[in-house]
């Protein structure tokens, strides 16, 4: 068992991945020579050669629609989209061609394509770097969207997206690259996609998040456990296919919910479980499910009012505890 | 002899085809010089490109009618008027060369290899089209013909093409990818990101541009600040040629040589025909942005009979053997319809069966009034 950083986890399977399998390649910008902005692909370029680590210039569609075309040949590229907000340069081939062509075809052919890309605030990027846009691609029948939040989940995620043939949008963090967790020594292990995992059992609340927010909720759930409050954690890990029935199953056992999103509240993740646990869970519930989640406004630069807008273990900790307070629980 | 033009890449775009029609005259007038071109061809393969063009002719004007009955749905993008270009550019192709098109796919499919049968079958939205019935009219793809696929979207199919070619080169093989691509296609941004691509890697690509001079309803002079089209790739370095695309002979040799050199060289290329379709953008566009004289030209410029005629001049074309094409393409074009008209649509119980190749999860299998959850 070895403790090692969530980027490091990445690093290691996407290289095992390339000696395992001559189809994958590597597609983006900067991931060459410079390493990756974040380092993801360090040592590739050296170990793998130019034929299979490809620099490419900044044209998101371009590279993105190529590997679209490449992995409709055979080929497994995974693509470094530097930011999630650069995606959205490269959206009509993500959603109109990745997503669509297994379908539209009959199931002709197949997009075996991964498309890594980190999102989140908190780095003092502004508005047009701290997005989480996840939710666009979360949208559309045709993709895969993960989103891993810790190391050992990362690599069973990626290792997973890379083997799958569909298009995968891989989501990472930038606050959680430097995060560390255990992942077993020489493990092979390829995580289900569609699956969500209950990371910490509890029977006072369920406590809902995704990449850094269930990350998050599982420090929250630990802090209040030291209070004798029991916190059941989801993670949903995917956001399509998306695992409705494990949170209404833990909302069903613990009868109130707190679902954590680091993106927009209105018409965000959020709503879409706050619905599948009206929907799923309804006689079960003792309070309405509470949403925690980003301030509704273009992220701002100015380190004190990012932080105000981001979700963080407080605010999350103080919607737990008006929860329980609301059903009546003893809360500490 | 064809008329064209070329433009070098890496330097000024000029003309090194000798004799050079302006933008304006390539669409008018007859393919000239083709006279004593017909005279070097074997008979019978210009017998079989009189065929193969009457073909798309009459499988187009069938698919208009079933359109207009209400036997096809969607949109719906002829190459009535474009059946020299189809034809030459698909016989520059190897079975083995792969093919991107936009949605103006019909004629394309027919010719890279796609039964008339299966492509009608798709228009009707059967279990029997190419697709399955989940394609349609712009979506037209086959696996085994290496055609892979037309696309709606204008300009979608170029990063697609260009990374089909991409994998060509990294596997070292000698096929190459053909992207068929509309006028209006040269002024969006995945054109621009594509030749670039295409030109720093090296790919084995001819992008062929059908110049029919309207994007949907806005002529190319108002569209393009550059509108000789086959000039555009000249600032990524990939040599562009232009030829008459109502001249089936013309488009052959050309895009045959193209092909040929992208795949020696492992370079891309740019191919410009110009041509003109002979009715609306789609079979619902009656038009109207054309001036009567326009639409008179174009009719007496129809490729289709300007071939006919020349084949008759030259004695090729009898009138029997007129008659005996006319009627088996007729009865190739019935034998479609009544094959699309008579397999099944495709059975609802399949819905779901298209969403993942890999199976998933948790995927969604819910019809519009199922509960997300039964009890």
């Amino acid at each position: 068992m070895s403790v090692i950083t969530y980027r490091q986890a990445l690093r290691d399977t996407l290289r095992d991945e390339m000696a395992r399998d001559e189809n994958v390649m590597l597609l983006g910008e900067e991931i060459g020579l410079f390493e990756g902005s974040y380092k993801i692909t360090e040592g590739m370029l050296k170990e793998f050669g130019e034929r299979r680590v490809r620099d490419t210039p900044i044209s998101e569609e371009g590279f993105v629609g190529a590997a679209v075309g490449a992995a409709m040949l055979g080929l497994r590229p995974v693509v470094e989209v530097m930011t999630i907000n650069f995606s959205m340069i490269a959206i009509d081939q993500i959603i109109n061609h990745a997503a669509k062509v297994y379908g539209m075809f009959g199931g002709q052919t197949s997009v075996p394509m991964v498309i890594r890309t980190p999102g989140g605030g908190g780095q003092q990027l502004g508005a047009t770097h701290s997005q989480n846009i996840e939710l666009f691609y979360a949208f559309v029948p045709g993709l895969k969207v993960i989103a891993p939040s810790s190391p050992a989940d990362a690599a069973a995620m990626l290792r997973a997206a890379v083997r799958d043939d569909d298009p995968v949008l891989l989501l990472e963090n930038l606050g959680l690259y430097n995060s560390k967790g255990e992942v077993p020594d020489g493990d092979e292990s390829v995580a289900e996609i569609g699956r969500a995992a209950v990371t910490r059992e509890g029977s006072d609340i369920t406590l809902i998040g995704y990449s850094r927010m269930a990350s998050a909720s599982l420090q929250v759930a630990e802090q209040l456990a030291e209070q004798d409050i029991s916190v059941e954690v989801v993670d949903l890990r995917s956001l399509r296919p998306l695992d409705r029935q494990t949170v209404v199953d833990s909302v069903r056992k613990t009868g109130c919910a707190v679902m954590a999103e680091d993106d927009w509240l209105t018409y965000g993740i959020g709503a879409e479980i706050a619905a599948s646990i009206q929907e799923g869970a309804f006689d079960y519930l003792d309070a309405p499910v509470r949403r925690v989640a980003m301030a509704e406004v273009p992220l701002p630069y100015a380190k004190p009012l990012e932080t105000a807008a981001l979700p963080s273990a407080e605010s999350i900790t103080t919607a737990v505890k008006e929860t329980l307070s609301a059903v009546g629980k003893r809360v500490g | 002899m064809a008329d064209t033009a070329k433009a070098k890449g890496g330097g000024s775009a000029k003309s090194t085809g000798g004799r050079r029609r302006s933008r304006k005259d390539t669409t008018q007038g007859a393919p000239s010089g083709t006279t004593s071109a017909v005279a070097d061809e074997k008979p019978d393969a210009l017998l079989d490109y009189y065929r193969r063009m009457l073909l798309v002719r009459r499988f187009e004007e069938r698919t208009g009618q079933a359109y207009t009955q209400a036997r096809i749905g969607g949109y719906c993008h002829l190459n009535l008027g474009e059946e020299a270009t189809v034809v030459g550019l698909m016989e520059s192709l190897q079975e083995r060369d792969y093919l991107y098109t936009n949605y103006r796919d019909h004629g394309y499919a027919i010719h890279k290899g796609m039964s008339p049968r299966r492509v009608m079958a798709e228009l009707y939205g059967r279990t029997d089209g190419v697709a399955k019935g989940w394609g349609g009219s712009m979506h037209m793809y086959d696996t085994e013909t290496r055609m892979l696929g037309g696309y709606g979207i204008v300009g979608g199919q170029m990063p697609m093409a260009t990374g089909a070619a991409l994998a060509v080169s990294y596997r070292g093989g000698d096929e190459i990818v053909m992207c068929q691509l509309g006028d209006g296609t040269t002024n969006i941004g995945a054109w621009h990101e594509s030749l670039n691509l295409a030109s720093l890697w090296n790919l084995p690509i001819v992008y062929a541009i059908v110049n029919n001079f309207t994007g949907m309803g806005t002529a190319v002079d108002k569209s393009s600040a550059e509108p000789d089209l086959y000039k555009r790739g000249s600032a990524f370095r990939i040599e562009g040629v232009r030829v008459d695309g109502r001249d089936v002979l013309a488009v052959r040799d050309a895009a045959t040589e193209l092909v040929e050199k992208a795949r020696s060289e492992q370079r891309p290329y740019i191919l410009e025909c110009t041509s003109y379709r002979l009715k609306g953008h789609s079979v619902v566009d009656p038009a109207k942005y054309r001036t009567e004289e326009q639409t008179a030209e174009a009719r007496s410029n129809d490729p289709v009979a300007a071939f006919e005629d020349q084949l008759e001049k030259a004695g090729v074309l009898t009138e029997d053997k007129k008659k005996e094409i006319a009627d088996s393409v007729k009865d190739e074009v019935a034998d479609a319809a009544d094959f699309a008209e008579n397999s099944p649509s495709p059975d609802v119980s399949t819905l779901f069966d298209y969403t993942y190749a890999t199976p998933v999860a948790n995927e969604s299998r819910r019809m519009p009034a199922d509960p997300v959850f039964a009890e």
